[in-house]
């Protein structure tokens, strides 16, 4: 069976990087990428008391997934997703372990509900009203590929439009000595089965054994090479660019996921 | 979807190391757990422990994964030749054929909670020995458990709280349908550590004895640890008279709450009949029902209004949980093999410890364990952001 999406609509936010449109320039190498921290948006349309609840990075994975539903005019209730990080709230996950360490362990019931891995799926559902299956995935420095693969794959395999959601940002210390990714990064794709109008490219993707690709531009590389959700630039320079090309992705052990990317229009 | 064969299948928990020792205490409705007293945890409740946990030694190769996770994974993958069973399979089909899909909710967080007590006084620092990709990262099971079994097609965790184990099944099953495999190790490996045991406390859902999945005088749920997996693979052209086949998987989302079941179980509800549907079959069909059944007030209600609004209240139904505890991220895999053995031993399991069954919630609640042949069972698994995942089980046509 042939690995075969359409993308509909990109969601992005990362260093220097606020929005798909307002960075396309920077992917494609047009304007010069000058590092800054991330701003992670405010997503829109939740409700205060949910907003106050979650940490910066569930807002910043969600923030990017409904980019990309706008973009792709589809409403996000309606759509399964796939979220894939390699670490979640890092910054929940120091308070808890600090809080453990100590005498009276009591941690707050919001702390340890947002401890879960698919807390960014839970209050995406929430906020959106979507009521269709969510997964909630990891695999390390992977994570970016394993969402692809699986979102390629329930758009194939279910004949639906499928949200992908990567995110991860960086732990607090002590963690961040043991996994250092420097700052936050999240990308989303709408996946469609078949070409609507609006569609940005058709990506067919395999599995082989191959180097994957690096990002020309310096700073880029750094960030693909340090937090996980940005091993997707390679993938998101060439839709910036609007040619076609093989794009190698970092995928497990010395596997790549070969994305043949072909713009349409 | 296209029906697979769960050609192999393990279990361990509290009730002990490989299936034959779980069939056992079903059979004789006996419960694995106990009053917790584990590490320094001070809890007024009860848990399930898998046997001799701490005394696993991993193997020199691997020892950046050491830690209880990965020790109760490597338990469960020596347990009834399971290993063995990868290997053939990786012979016939191929390493690179063959992909790993594991749930689990906390995944090694334990060794970061006993670094944390270990930081270095001058610098905060953690300890050189704590390995951050190996133990605390979500992924390390699978990682461990495609390494310790030398096989190298996808892998993936799954980590969306108490569904986690049940939804990779569907993961599994749509990437030997798109042809990207041929055979998946599935599973669920989920440990005891503080954070779900103290997690839960402040959310006052742990039991204070041993859990009661829908009796009326449930409180909560007893947490455990289980390592459970199965190597679903292709049909082959003949299946002998005791072989388990994968028929449906269905998921929904709640868009309800984060640690609170819609509490009509709509969301349930949604994933249940994803689940026939995919499997293509009528409710009736259904011979009996694993419940999610944590023995919290709100998901057996829910629950159960959900089950009794597709099947009425004549299919008969159970929670192993009252035996097995809530094994969290494993419990979806822990009761897929429930399912797996009760269709094997046309056994219908009771729920243990429930004494009289909440006259609220109107299921026919197994309390005796019965006998008769099952052709078709389904199994719940239900997770905290609003994650709900129904499979279907049953013998070949």
């Amino acid at each position: 069976m042939t690995l075969v999406a359409y993308v509909q609509g990109i969601g992005l936010s990362g260093p220097a990087l606020n929005g798909w449109e307002e960075s396309r320039d920077i992917l494609a190498g047009k304007v010069s990428f000058v590092p800054q921290p991330t701003v992670v948006p405010i997503p829109a349309g939740l409700p205060p008391a949910e907003r106050r609840r979650m940490g910066a990075v569930v807002k910043l994975a969600l923030s990017v997934g409904l980019q990309a539903c706008a973009q792709a005019r589809v409403e996000p209730a309606n759509l399964p997703a796939v979220f894939t990080s390699s670490g979640g709230d890092g910054p929940n996950c120091h308070e808890i372990c600090q809080a453990l360490a100590t005498s009276d362990r009591q941690l707050s019931p919001t702390r340890f509900h947002n401890s879960v891995h698919n807390a960014a799926a839970g209050y995406w559902s929430i906020a959106t009203g979507a009521k269709t299956p969510s997964n909630a995935l990891c695999a390390h420095d992977a994570s970016f590929t394993a969402g692809l693969l699986e979102a390629m794959t329930q758009v194939v395999i279910e004949h639906t439009t499928v949200l992908l959601v990567a995110y991860d940002a960086q732990y607090p210390q002590p963690l961040f000595d043991k996994r250092p990714i420097p700052d936050a990064f999240g990308a989303a794709f709408v996946l469609s089965p078949h070409a609507t109008s609006g569609a940005i490219a058709r990506l067919h993707l395999t599995i082989r054994t191959a180097p994957s690709d690096q990002v020309a531009d310096a700073g880029l590389e750094r960030l693909r090479r340090t937090i996980p959700a940005a091993r997707s630039l390679p993938l998101l320079c060439q839709l910036a660019r609007r040619a076609s090309a093989l794009v190698r992705l970092d995928y497990l052990d010395d596997q790549t996921l070969a994305v043949d990317v072909q713009p349409c229009v | 979807m296209t029906p697979l064969h769960l050609s192999h299948f393990t279990a361990t928990s509290c009730l002990g190391r490989g299936w034959p020792a779980m069939l056992e205490s079903l059979r004789a409705q006996r419960g694995g757990l106990a009053p917790c007293q584990f590490e320094t945890v001070q809890l007024d409740t009860w848990i399930g422990e898998a046997p001799c946990v701490d005394a696993e030694r991993l193997p020199a190769a691997l020892q950046q994964f050491d830690c209880r996770n990965n020790r109760l994974a490597q338990i469960g993958l020596e347990a009834d030749g399971f290993s063995e069973a990868v290997a053939a399979s990786a012979s016939r089909w191929g390493r690179r054929r063959i992909g790993v899909f594991l749930g689990t909710s906390t995944a090694g967080i334990l060794q970061t909670e006993l670094a944390y007590r270990r930081r270095d006084p001058a610098t905060g620092a953690l300890p050189p020995d704590f390995h951050y990709a190996g133990t605390h990262n979500s992924f390390s099971v699978a990682d461990f458990v495609r390494r310790k079994l030398q096989i190298e097609g996808p892998a993936v965790v799954v980590c969306s709280a108490c569904s986690s184990s049940a939804k990779v099944f569907g993961s599994a099953s749509r990437m030997i349908e798109a042809g990207l495999i041929d055979a998946a190790v599935v599973g669920g490996v989920d440990s005891l550590c503080l954070t779900t045991l103290y997690g839960f406390h402040s959310l006052q859902l742990t039991s204070s004895g041993p859990c009661r999945p829908f009796d009326i005088a449930r409180d909560g749920i007893s947490i455990s640890e289980a390592a459970a997996f199965a190597l679903l693979e292709r049909m082959p052209d003949s299946t002998d008279a005791d072989a388990v086949v994968l028929l449906g998987t269905g998921e929904s989302s709640d868009a309800y709450h984060m640690s609170s079941p819609q509490p009509q179980g709509l969301g349930a509800r949604a994933a249940m009949l994803a689940a026939l549907q995919a499997a293509a079959l009528q409710p009736q069909q259904i011979d009996y029902i694993n419940l999610h059944g944590t023995g919290t007030q709100s998901n057996d209600s829910a629950e159960s209004q959900a089950v009794c609004g597709i099947f009425g209240a004549d299919t008969p139904c159970s929670s192993t949980k009252g035996a097995t505890g809530h094994a969290l991220g494993a419990a979806g895999a822990l009761e897929a093999v429930i399912c797996a053995l009760a269709l094997q031993d046309a056994l219908l399991p009771a729920g243990v410890n429930t004494q009289r069954i909440d006259p609220a919630l109107t299921v026919r609640y197994l309390l005796h364990n019965a006998s008769a042949p099952l052709r078709y069972v389904l199994s719940n698994s239900f997770g905290f952001g609003g994650t709900n995942c129904a499979l279907v089980l049953g013998r070949p046509g």
